[in-house]
């Protein structure tokens, strides 16, 4: 099996960034965990929308696609060719479509982790 | 002949000072890995306690506190006139929901972290009045359960900022008696509401703090007391942010509390070794403070005349979406041997 090491390292690297950024946000800002989760994803539509988040995901793979921002993407790439095939209404349909195995996947394992698993206090 | 009690703008001394007879305190394991684990009468060794959910648990532990300061008092549950007690659930359930099946008649406190003095004082006027003999106050509070209600599902797994404080897993009760031996409520100060115009949830000691100080001075000017009337003067729960901003806001009005004064969220947690932040908050703090650390150095006369002020953050999760500030009251008592 070949491993792009090269690549592992830049999606670490940018990954970790997109993260780095993130915790900056909770330690310096009034921002609320839900509101930068909320901002991630615009972020990522808007990049997405433009045309220039698919360069980070070239240059980085899953270490632009795998956080929030990658969520965001998604849905303006979902609705961007769902309207060039379908019209206006794939503005509406498009988005969720392309996000559709994300989407399920996270209710359905958290449906089965809420089953299985007890909640607990948190370390600190 | 009618003897009027109120000193002042809004101070009162008890023309019969009122007996703490009895105090319990039941706390949950952080709190056990804190500096005061030995004053407390029993550390939980899970947040659940055998409970289903955190409510339930804690209602388990304001009912088990609540019958273990009855029982150490002596005096039978039938003898017991009034029970006032308030948490920070919705409605006040975990209070409610314990206390059920205690059989005492029941007034249902609510002023967030400030609940536990609100019952001290509200008690010792039923008893200083000759409305009742025997009281029961009591509050509690569960991390689990007020971070689902105030801030985040648990389940999130989100961080929590540096400001915010650490909402105390515990509950402290007291009895409240006409006749014994001490320490004593002798003169109370009830607080308004003040607003300093803070909004963010996670910074509660500086939206109390100007409560505290309004409280804290108005109690002074009433009564003619100085800070150092008091061996100690104790608040909960401004945290160390909150407690700072008091230190800082009394010292600007000409009181220097400095050498005497602490505050139950600073004492409750060792914050660099548990990471708790700002500190510890929430009913159950200055409840199972009191009851468990504070009472027993009373009752050893390691302190003679305490001022206890708790203060409150009246907010809920509903008007913090909505943008608004946080309101903040502050009740004092003194109490002496």
């Amino acid at each position: 099996m070949n491993i792009d090491w090269m690549m592992l390292l830049k999606a670490f690297c940018v990954g970790g960034i997109i993260c780095v950024i993130g915790q900056i946000l909770i330690d310096k800002t009034k921002l609320t965990p839900a509101r930068i989760l909320v901002a991630y994803v615009t972020l990522g539509a808007i990049l997405g929308g433009l045309g220039i988040y698919k360069y980070l995901i070239d240059f980085a793979g899953c270490g632009a696609t795998v956080p929030l921002t990658g969520f965001g993407n998604l849905l303006s790439k979902g609705v961007i060719s769902e309207v060039s095939t379908n019209g206006v209404i794939g503005a509406f349909t498009g988005g969720i479509k392309a996000a559709a195995g994300g989407i399920s996947a996270a209710i359905f394992f958290g449906y089965i982790a809420s089953l299985i698993s007890k909640p607990k206090i948190k370390k600190q | 002949m009618i003897i009027i009690k109120k000193v002042g703008k809004q101070s009162y001394i008890l023309s019969n000072p009122v007996n703490i007879t009895s105090t319990a305190a039941i706390v949950g394991p952080k709190e056990k890995e804190g500096p005061l684990h030995q004053y407390f009468d029993q550390c939980l060794e899970d947040e659940f306690w055998g409970e289903k959910s955190w409510e339930s648990a804690e209602s388990k532990i304001i009912k088990e506190t609540a019958n273990m300061a009855v029982s150490k008092s002596g005096l039978a549950t039938q003898e017991i006139d009034f029970c006032l007690a308030g948490d920070l659930l919705n409605q006040c359930i975990a209070s409610s929901f314990g206390l059920r099946e205690i059989n005492i008649p029941f007034l249902g406190m609510f002023g967030a972290c400030s609940t536990f003095v609100e019952g001290l004082l509200v008690g010792s006027t039923f008893i200083d009045g000759d409305f009742a003999t025997n009281i029961l106050c009591g509050a509690s509070s569960h991390f689990c359960s007020a971070e689902k209600q105030f801030r985040f599902p648990l389940e999130l797994g989100n961080q929590r900022p540096p400001s915010s404080q650490w909402t105390v897993t515990g509950s402290g009760c007291a009895v409240l008696t006409k006749n014994g031996t001490g320490p004593y409520i002798t003169a109370y100060t009830p607080g308004k509401i003040i607003d300093m115009g803070i909004k963010d949830a996670n910074n509660m000691g500086a939206a109390m703090a100007g409560a505290a100080l309004d409280t804290l001075v108005t109690h002074f000017q009433d009564t003619g007391r100085s800070p150092n009337y008091y061996d100690a003067i104790f608040t909960g729960d401004l945290g160390y942010i909150g407690k700072d901003i008091l230190i800082d806001l009394a010292s600007s009005k000409g009181y220097n509390i400095k050498s005497n004064y602490n505050d139950c969220g600073v004492m409750i947690f060792d914050k660099e070794a548990q990471d708790t932040h700002s500190g510890g908050s929430g009913c159950g703090c200055i409840a199972s403070v009191f009851s468990g650390y504070i009472y027993k150095q009373l009752q050893e006369k390691k302190y003679k005349k305490i001022l206890l002020m708790a203060t409150g953050a009246l907010m809920n999760s509903t008007s913090s979406q909505q943008g608004e500030s946080i309101p903040g009251i502050a009740h004092a008592v003194s109490i002496e041997i």
